[in-house]
């Protein structure tokens, strides 16, 4: 599965989040693309099939998320890149076959472009709600990928980051954007197609995928399996299968945890966000430093697997760990379990709609170092 | 009374070749139609002199989503109702290969019904091969969509109370390119329409009545598989293009079998190739046929 | 042999003869072959096998024509035929 440098629209554009996300993965390569439309994500649908025409590539508009989910599962064991894109609704319908894609480690991507939830909610504002579905919305134990990009540019790049990663460790791969990003039009330069800044390196992970139609005649199924592929119907095995899907995460969290800090040493209080929050918080974290608060960011390029170790390393070093976060605690979850009670911490989060106001979280941070 | 002790040396039945050996005996009961319907893919299979290496079998859950299993083939064991998205996928991914969907009723029809109706309107290039025997077996005798009226089931103990789905007249008014009915018996019959299935363009669509002992059989005090297959014997009418309304199949009466549509139809590829090359003329790279990036 | 007219050519048929061969050990007992056999060549066994069925056994082999139904119909891959006299044989025809 290789990437066609004439596919990649080079040069200076002005996109919106969704438009660039379809660009990013008609760069990586992706050839075949199927979903069902549902709002905010439909763009990204509606470019595919726009462009992929002349690219040699297939987009289908399936009768239902489901069946989007497993065509992109059936297109990659054929040797295509594949992805889909959708929303909260549509999410929750594709979780079954999500956890397909993970046992059957098939590379694909996944972009749900977040609205307000829960069910039809809000269909044309942003939300951050679906987070922790996004790592346990399948049944089952299981490790996830999730990339949140917060600008259009960004929304390019881990398009392609995304496959890389699904290709590397051979899963499905999640961009969590939101309505906010998606829906945002701003300059995205989209660089020449040599130009391979995510070039997956080689070096260890699951082993490379069996094409269809040479020979092998391999069997997988989603039933629990051993390395022949077969069923095997015992607890020994199910551990065995299930450890491997989730140390093949576990143990390269090194590689795949991707976050942007700015200003932690040294800080008093720190605060963590991801997309389009991450960029609200600017402001205030400004004006906070401004008065001389010692405030730290970082931005969580990857969301899950989420960065235990650094935010148990923080969590004794500073006063105060602040998640903005477009929903009411899901990642703050998390924050909270790793800081295990060494330091303060503070959710700024609503239930979605809107961004946050910048004097909400300038406020958040002032109260949390008090 | 002794056992028959003596083994003679190795027998290699013929159809060793297609099927995983390491896995069999297999799970299905005695007198359980599946074994002599996958004899009939496998016999379809040999006569078309099919490059074995190119294809890939679909199935879902169920007993006859087992099937994949125990077939040496690039075979996949998906989720309930989703082997033919998953099929249509793989078979865009890579059109020269040969997909056949090989499931049950109840995965096919009742949780994978949308996905049935959709892809048959599409007139996508697959193989469906559904295998009907009244029942959700593997999971202990529930009432299927295909159940007859009054038929007992653990889910409708006190007989089905649901008019059941014409399949093949499902299939056509879908918009498949080829609908045919045979029952497990009628074997030479099933396998020449399976090879006429799979070398059709388009969605073709294979129902085979098969017997379940241990569950259909049982739970409406019908006898065993053989007597089933006796049924089948006296009560199969075989009629070629029979009009698809009178094709129901009622509660241990009639099963009206036979070839019933075969029609030339664009398929899904064609059409996209089609409405493509009218909208961008020469620029336009027709898609299927040779693999890589096209 | 029963014929519903009688060929024209009936005296210079040839019929095929076949061999049996029984994989006792699969078999499940079911009877599909004993049944379905056009000339009654079969009979379930009174032995088993260690599974505790019965599987087939040729009481009149002589009568096997190499007709394959019993090899098509058996649901456990537990007997086939090949063919015994010189003639071609087509696989699982």
């Amino acid at each position: 599965m290789k990437a066609d440098p004439k596919n990649v629209l080079t040069g200076s554009h002005y996109l919106d989040g969704n438009h660039a996300c379809a660009e990013g993965a008609i760069a990586a390569g992706c050839k075949f693309f199927a979903g069902y439309p549902i709002t905010p994500s439909t763009e990204i649908a509606e470019r595919v099939s726009r462009r992929f025409p002349l690219l040699g590539g297939i987009f289908i508009q399936m009768e239902d998320e489901l069946a989007s989910m497993n065509a992109i599962l059936g297109a990659a064991w054929g040797g295509k890149k594949s992805m889909t894109c959708t929303s909260g609704p549509g999410f929750s319908l594709m979780m079954e076959n999500f956890g397909l894609g993970i046992m059957l480690e098939t590379p694909c991507v996944l972009v749900n472009v977040q609205r307000g939830g829960p069910s039809t909610g809000l269909p044309t504002l942003p939300g951050q709600a679906d987070m922790m579905q996004a790592r346990w919305g399948s049944h089952g134990d299981y490790e996830v990928i999730a990339l949140a990009p917060d600008s259009p540019q960004e929304s390019f790049e881990l398009a392609i980051h995304a496959f890389n990663l699904s290709e590397k460790y051979r899963m499905p791969v999640l961009i969590m954007t939101d309505e906010c990003v998606g829906h945002m039009t701003e300059k995205v330069v989209i660089p020449p197609g040599e130009a391979r800044p995510y070039d997956p390196v080689d070096n260890g992970g699951p082993p490379p995928m069996l094409p269809v139609g040479e020979g092998h005649r391999f069997h997988v199924t989603g039933l629990t399996h051993d390395e022949r592929g077969y069923p095997v119907i015992n607890a020994e095995a199910h551990e065995k299968n299930v450890r491997h899907l989730i140390d093949k995460i576990a143990n390269n969290v090194d590689d795949i945890i991707w976050l942007e800090e700015k200003d932690v040493d040294g800080a008093d209080v720190v605060v963590m966000a991801y997309g389009i929050s991450s960029r609200v918080m600017q402001p205030a974290i400004a004006k906070a430093r401004k008065e001389g608060i010692k405030v730290g960011q970082i931005k969580m390029v990857t969301v899950w697997p989420f960065p235990e170790k650094r935010v148990r390393e923080l969590a004794a070093k500073v006063k105060a760990l602040v998640m903005v976060e477009m929903n009411y605690g899901q990642v703050f979850l998390e924050m909270d379990r790793c800081a295990a009670g060494k330091c303060k911490t503070v959710l700024v989060g609503h239930a979605g709609g809107t961004v946050h106001k910048p004097e909400v979280i300038y406020k958040a941070i002032k109260e949390s170092v008090k | 009374m002794s056992p028959i002790v003596k083994e003679p040396e190795k027998h290699v039945h013929p159809m060793e070749k297609l099927l995983r050996m390491d896995r069999i005996p297999h799970i299905w009961c005695p007198t359980c139609g599946l074994g002599t319907t996958i004899t009939a893919l496998a016999a379809a299979i040999e006569q078309l002199q099919l490059d074995l290496d190119d294809i890939a079998i679909v199935s879902g859950i169920g007993c006859t989503g087992r099937v994949a299993g125990y077939m040496k083939l690039d075979s996949f064991h998906t989720t309930h109702g989703r082997s033919i998205p998953f099929a249509v996928g793989l078979h865009i991914a890579r059109p020269k290969t040969k997909v056949i969907v090989f499931s049950g009723d109840g995965d096919l029809i009742s949780i994978g019904g949308n996905h049935f109706i959709h892809t048959a309107r599409r007139n996508m290039d697959l193989t469906v091969i559904c295998v009907n025997n009244f029942i959700y077996a593997m999971t202990g005798g529930q009432v299927a969509p295909t159940t007859p009226m009054t038929a007992k089931a653990s889910t409708s103990p006190y007989g089905c109370c649901e008019h059941p789905f014409n399949l093949p007249l499902l299939a056509a008014s879908s918009g498949a390119a080829y609908v045919a009915r045979w029952t497990a018996l009628h074997i030479r019959r099933l396998t020449t329409a399976i090879k006429e299935a799979i070398t059709k363009r388009g969605f073709s669509f294979v129902e085979v009545i098969a017997p379940c002992s241990t569950l259909y059989a049982r739970l409406n005090k019908l006898g065993t598989g053989l007597d089933l297959m006796k049924f089948y014997h006296d009560n199969s009418i075989i009629r070629h293009g029979a009009d698809l309304k009178d094709v129901d199949i009622e509660y241990q009466s009639k099963i009206v079998v036979g070839k019933f549509v075969d029609i030339e139809k664009p398929t899904y590829l064609d059409c996209l190739n089609e409405g493509h090359k009218r909208v961008f003329g020469d620029k336009y790279k027709p898609y299927g046929g040779d693999d890589g990036d096209n | 042999m029963k014929f519903w007219r009688t060929p024209l050519d009936v005296d210079k048929l040839k019929i095929p003869r076949g061999e049996l061969h029984i994989i006792t050990e699969r078999c499940k007992g079911c009877g599909f072959c004993v049944e379905y056999c056009p000339n009654g060549v079969l009979e379930l066994a009174k032995d088993f096998n260690s599974k505790g069925y019965h599987p087939p056994v040729a009481v009149k082999p002589e009568k096997c024509v190499n007709c394959d139904l019993c090899e098509m119909l058996c649901p456990d891959f537990a007997i086939y035929c090949v063919r015994a006299d010189e003639g071609e044989k087509e696989v699982l025809a």
